[in-house]
Parts: C-alpha cells; sequence; structure tokens
C-alpha cells in the first residue's frame, strides 16, 4: 500500500484517466440529477431506503435466520461464511462437486473483497467474468477504477489491442460494436459451457427468500439461468426484511446509479424449480467484518450502502484521481469510509483524509449515509489507534488547542504568528508554499482594531 | 437589536478586514455590535483532523463565552456549521452573516456600492450543510454597480477542506485548478464566497500566478460604499 496521497499523486499526472474519469462523471452527475428530479417524492424515497436498511440493521440476527429458512424452505443450501477464506472454500467445494475447472461470474464486488478468482485459481479453477468491463479488467490483468464502470479509466483503442491479443478472431476496429461483438462470441460459449455460476447479490428478501440482481448487460440473466448450479455470495448486510421494501430500493437504485427509471435487466429468484433454471442453488452469507462495523454506532451507518456509486460520480477528489488511488475494490468515497472498517484502519490508515468533506456525497445518497461525518469518525479513531501522542501533527493540535485555551495565550499567538508568519509558515506549511502563496499578513488583528475603536 | 460578533480565530488573525466590515456593516443597518473579547477558536481545525476531544474543549468554551447572547453572527460557514452540529444551545440563535441578513433582519438591499465584475464561489459549507442557498446571491443583486458574473461548476469544491489541502496537497492543487480555470474564464476581477477558507485557498493560487483576481469576502463587498 502507498497509501492515499501517494497513489493520487501518480493518479494525477495521467491525462487519459483524467479525461476518461472526468468525461464519464460530468456526464452521469447531470444524468442522475435529471432522473432524481423527475420523482416528486425523491427525498421521501431516500428517508424510506435509510429506515428500511436501519431496521434491517437494527434487527440482523432475526433478519438472516429468516433468511436462511425461506431459503432452505424453498430448496436453496445457506452456508454461513465468517470470512472470505470460508466463503471462497464453500464456492470451490461447489465447483468441484460438479466437476468442472470453470466458473461463470456475475459482476459482484463482494467476491472481489475476498478475492474469490485468486483463490478459485489456487485450486485449479478459473473464474470467467462476463460482464464486459470486469471482462476487460479480467484480460488485461488490470484493477477496477469504479464500482460500476470497472474499465472507466481505460480508452478504446487500449480495449480493442488487448481483445486482438486475447479474446477476438483477428483483427477489430475501434467500434463498440465490433468491441462487444468480440466480448460476445466468446461470453456465449462459456454460458452454454460451464456448469456452475457465482453471483453476488444486491439484495437478499428474509420474508421470501429471493436473491435480487440488478444489471445492464444481460449476462447476469444468463448466468443466474443457463448453468446447473448457481452460487451467490451476499454480504450479510444485503438483507432486506421484506418483499415490499424492494418497491423503494428498486427505485433509488437504478436512478443513483445509471440515471436510469428502471434497469434493463432486475433478476429474482427464490430457490430452485424443477425444470427452470438452475438445479442447484447456494447461498453464501459472508460476515467478513461486517458485525465489527455494525457494533461501531457512527460507522454502522456505513452498512446500507447500496453499491450505486452516485456518490463516487459527485465526488470532487474521486473525479479527478479515479479508483485505483483509493488501493481498494471499494473506492470514492464511500471506499474511504468502508475499507477502513471492514479491512481495518491500520491497512488504510489514509482514506479518512482522501476527501475535503464537502458533502456532496451525502447530498446524492439514496440511503443518506452522512459520509463526512463517519470520515470525522474514522480521522479520529485513526489518532487515537495509529498515531503516536508525540507525532508532529499531534503536538501541533494539541499546542494550538492549549493557545486557543485562554485569552491571554491566544492573544500571545497571534502576535508571534504575525512576527513569524514568513518562515514559520513556509517551514510549517511546505505542501501549502510550494503551490500557493499565504495572505499577506495583516498589521492588526481584528481585536486591536476592535480595542483601538472602542 | 443586540449582535454578538464570533469573528473566528482565522479571520481575527489573518483577515481582520472581513470583521470590520461585519461591525460597519451591522452598525449601518441599525444594530448594536457586542464582541466578547474571550473568544478564541471553535475548534473546526481538531474536530474535523481527528482530535475531537481537543474540539470539545474548544466548543465547551465557545459555549460558556457566548452564553448570555441571543443573537450570534459570524461571517464563517464553515465555523457556524462545526458549532451548530455540536452546540445545541447554538440553535435559533447563530447566524451565519447572510442567513442573519436575508433572515433575521429581513433586507437584501444593504446600502452598497461596488462598481465591479464579481463571480461567486457558493462554498461547500454554504450549500450543502448550512443550506444558505441563494442568499449571498440575492444580497449581491441589490449592491449598487456589481457586474455579477456565472461562475461554472460553481458548486464544486474549491480543494481546501481544511488540513485536506496540505495532507492530499496534490489532490487539492488538481481540484484547485480546475477551479481557477473557471473563475479565470468568468474575466471577473473579484472572486468572492462566504468564508474566507476557501478565498484564502483561492486566493493563495491566484496570487502565485499573478492572475490579478483578487478575493474579498462578501461581507466587504457589503459594507463597501465606493
Amino acid at each position: 500500500m502507498k497509501g492515499f496521497p501517494a497513489a493520487a499523486r501518480v493518479a494525477l499526472q495521467d491525462a487519459q484517466l483524467r479525461r476518461n474519469v472526468g468525461k464519464a462523471v460530468t456526464t452521469i452527475r447531470a444524468k442522475r440529477a435529471e432522473a432524481v428530479d423527475e420523482l416528486p417524492d425523491w427525498e421521501a424515497l431516500r428517508d424510506a431506503g435509510a429506515a428500511i436498511k436501519a431496521r434491517a440493521m437494527a434487527t440482523l440476527p432475526e433478519q438472516l435466520d429468516r433468511l436462511e429458512a425461506s431459503v432452505v424452505s424453498r430448496g436453496g443450501v445457506v452456508h454461513w461464511a465468517r470470512d472470505g477464506a470460508e466463503a471462497n472454500a464453500i464456492v470451490a467445494q461447489v465447483a468441484r462437486s460438479h466437476g468442472t475447472r470453470e466458473v461463470i461470474k456475475v459482476k459482484s464486488l463482494t467476491t472481489d473483497e475476498i478475492r474469490l478468482n485468486e483463490a478459485l485459481a489456487a485450486e485449479g479453477i478459473s473464474a470467467v467474468e462476463t460482464d464486459l468491463a470486469e471482462l476487460i479488467i479480467q484480460l488485461a490483468g488490470d484493477r477496477q477504477s469504479h464500482i460500476l464502470v470497472p474499465a472507466i479509466h481505460m480508452g478504446r483503442g487500449e480495449i480493442r489491442r488487448l481483445f486482438e491479443r486475447t479474446i477476438a478472431d483477428g483483427e477489430l476496429s475501434n467500434e463498440a460494436g465490433a468491441l462487444t461483438e468480440a466480448a460476445r462470441r466468446h461470453l456465449r460459449e462459456k454460458f452454454l459451457s460451464v456448469p456452475v455460476a457465482v453471483s453476488g447479490a444486491n439484495f437478499g428478501v428474509a420474508e421470501t427468500g429471493t436473491v435480487v440482481v440488478v444489471e445492464s448487460e444481460g449476462n447476469g440473466r444468463m448466468c443466474t439461468t443457463l448453468p446447473r448450479a448457481l452460487v451467490t455470495v451476499m454480504g450479510i448486510e444485503k438483507v432486506l426484511p421484506a418483499w415490499r421494501d424492494l418497491e423503494v430500493m428498486l427505485q433509488l437504485l437504478p436512478r443513483s446509479s445509471t440515471a436510469e427509471r428502471m434497469n434493463p435487466y432486475t433478476s429474482l429468484w427464490t430457490g430452485v424449480h424443477r425444470g427452470d433454471g438452475p438445479e442447484e442453488f447456494h447461498l453464501v452469507l459472508l460476515d467478513g467484518g461486517r458485525s465489527d462495523v455494525l457494533a461501531d454506532e457512527v460507522g454502522r451507518q456505513t452498512l446500507h450502502c447500496i453499491r450505486c456509486s452516485a456518490c463516487l460520480n459527485v465526488c470532487p477528489v474521486y473525479s479527478r484521481v479515479g479508483g485505483q488511488a483509493y488501493e481498494s475494490v471499494y473506492p470514492g468515497p464511500i471506499g474511504a469510509v468502508l475499507s477502513p472498517q471492514l479491512f481495518g484502519v491500520d491497512e488504510h490508515p489514509t482514506l479518512p483524509w482522501a476527501s475535503s468533506l464537502c458533502g456532496a456525497c451525502y447530498d446524492v445518497c439514496p440511503v443518506k449515509i452522512d459520509i463526512p461525518s463517519v470520515l470525522v469518525h474514522l480521522r479520529g479513531r485513526v489518532v487515537r489507534e495509529q498515531k503516536s501522542r508525540l507525532s508532529p501533527e499531534a503536538l501541533a493540535m494539541r499546542a494550538l488547542a492549549a493557545a486557543f485555551g485562554s485569552r491571554k495565550r491566544y492573544e500571545r499567538a497571534q502576535t508571534l504568528a504575525r512576527l513569524g508568519r514568513g518562515p514559520i509558515a513556509k517551514a510549517a506549511l511546505p505542501a501549502w508554499t510550494a503551490m500557493r502563496d499565504l495572505p499577506e499578513p495583516p498589521s492588526q488583528s481584528f481585536r486591536e482594531w476592535w480595542r483601538a475603536r472602542s | 437589536m443586540r449582535a454578538a460578533l464570533f469573528v473566528t480565530c482565522f479571520n481575527d488573525t489573518l483577515f481582520p478586514a472581513t470583521g470590520r466590515a461585519v461591525v460597519e456593516l451591522l452598525e449601518r443597518l441599525g444594530c448594536e455590535v457586542a464582541f466578547p473579547e474571550a473568544q478564541t477558536c471553535c475548534g473546526q481545525m481538531h474536530g474535523n483532523t481527528g482530535y475531537a476531544d481537543l474540539g470539545g474543549t474548544l466548543l465547551e468554551r465557545w459555549e460558556l463565552v457566548f452564553a448570555g447572547e441571543e443573537v450570534v453572527v459570524s461571517p464563517s460557514a464553515s465555523c457556524v456549521v462545526y458549532v451548530r452540529e455540536h452546540v445545541p444551545s447554538a440553535h435559533g440563535r447563530l447566524f451565519e452573516l447572510t442567513e442573519f441578513l436575508v433572515d433575521r433582519l429581513g433586507v437584501t438591499d444593504v446600502g452598497a456600492s461596488f462598481p465591479h465584475r464579481v463571480t461567486l464561489h457558493p462554498t461547500c459549507h454554504s450549500l450543502r450543510p448550512l443550506r444558505i442557498g441563494d442568499r449571498p446571491r440575492r444580497l449581491l443583486s441589490e449592491v449598487r454597480g456589481l457586474d455579477l458574473v456565472e461562475l461554472h461548476d460553481a458548486e464544486e469544491c474549491c480543494g481546501f477542506g481544511g488540513t485536506f489541502a496540505a495532507k492530499n496537497a496534490d489532490t487539492s492543487m488538481a481540484m484547485l485548478s480546475d477551479k481557477l480555470r473557471r473563475l479565470l474564464d468568468t474575466r471577473a476581477e473579484v472572486c468572492t464566497a462566504a468564508d474566507n477558507s476557501c478565498l484564502m485557498h483561492i486566493g493563495g493560487a491566484l496570487r502565485r500566478q499573478r492572475s490579478g483576481m483578487r478575493t474579498i469576502h462578501l461581507a466587504e463587498i457589503l459594507a463597501a460604499q465606493e
């Protein structure tokens, strides 16, 4: 891990990335605003979404038990995984039981989080990504840079050359149609021949045992219907208590993520049905640190996230550095609060500061996660758990707090600051003065003027 | 009406002209301005940088200093947000300057004259947690001689964010360069805002680039009678 400031410095120099990401987020921002403005009850929907999630999290053990019972009663198998390693072993076991060396995958952040593909590869099983952008990332051996648009940083020519090297027969043109056709031919063969599919879940309904995946390309629908067996890896926070909760969530999610009234494919499946779809359905419920997040009063709202990526698209930081600078499968503002909580503040100590606290993310969040407040809360955790009380920053903060603690000390500090402004400021704030001037020092503080006047 | 000025440590020390302008403006509008001299800092920087305990001590101090005041006015949106979020007793009596003028005094024409081409950076804290909306614009639109020009992508952060500007200097500067491009495109002489922290950031780069554009706090324009 480089840490955010250093990783961002590298990303900021990539002109192609700056252009691609900047252009894409500008477009999607405007579209989202339009899609949201169409609904007069948008704010009420956000409140409802937040309330549904808060209730689900407050009654999580009960909801998960209900979900398990519903899935089992409809012929599915439920597995409980404490961490990624357990979840990966369960998926590998299902694949082995079908004697396959290949599984096909629906785009899933949760399986990326637990590094399922790498774990399966270690067992001699290759996982084939079927979402176009995920396929591109996989073929290139690259990392995702957006939750929803993982290959946002790559150009069309780059993708053409990649396909020519890997999956295409012969040369391709730069036309989007030609590129998707090459991917389609490659994937069709997999959809029709691979016996096991792996998916994530956008929602899992406790009441009915229904799992929901929303997507745009139809590859998810292929994966959830064609193979003999389907394994869904679902973070435990994705549970919804009731079927009718989907009414709210399926309005909030597409408008927030792709700015669509409804996404092209919404697949819902409940257990197994003879002669219709997979004969075997496994639901893997993954904790993976989520129980710890739930235990934190301020941080727990992070679990409300429905992975729409609206916060990425409005974020002035994300839109300049892109996703890879966050060094996690979860980038952007939500990643800056989720990654340190799921993977440890020691693993991601700089992410809580990867924000100017401008608040744009909170404004668009469909389930009203107060990301700025969680960021500040996590900064406090990093300061308490990671930083020495003798670090220059901690010492400066305490010295300033002491100066501000009494009028006399404060006024003395003002005078000193004015006298020593030039050299002291330059030494203390090199990151500032390297790129910006400091204001001219005033000859008189406000309070000196006030006193002289009265 | 008596109004206690919460000038903020930042303005007191670095931007005294803003504090002077608030006093002149409020007195012109018939207020009796008080300045509780025991005030220092609200602790925003400490709180937002992860030192909530230190910030908390300063908030307690703030509450004590302003305890007897029925109306407190401040020319800093971000300090107002920080105090309001943490001091329940501040609700209903602590106002950001433009809120105070428009909502409490009910004026948009403050009798100012400022014959210059001006553009407004609305600032994140004014826009989002504080929701002061179009109050700054309404006040500016009544200033004699002032030519208010539109700023593109105005709602986007300038990249200051307190210690963010130092901890993530490169990212902060990338945000600032886009803000500068938009500002210079307006061909305004002056960039104004309701918060000097953003203006120090923006102004620091405008000066470094010898751009010729000035930054002035909104209060100074509203106090001006050029």
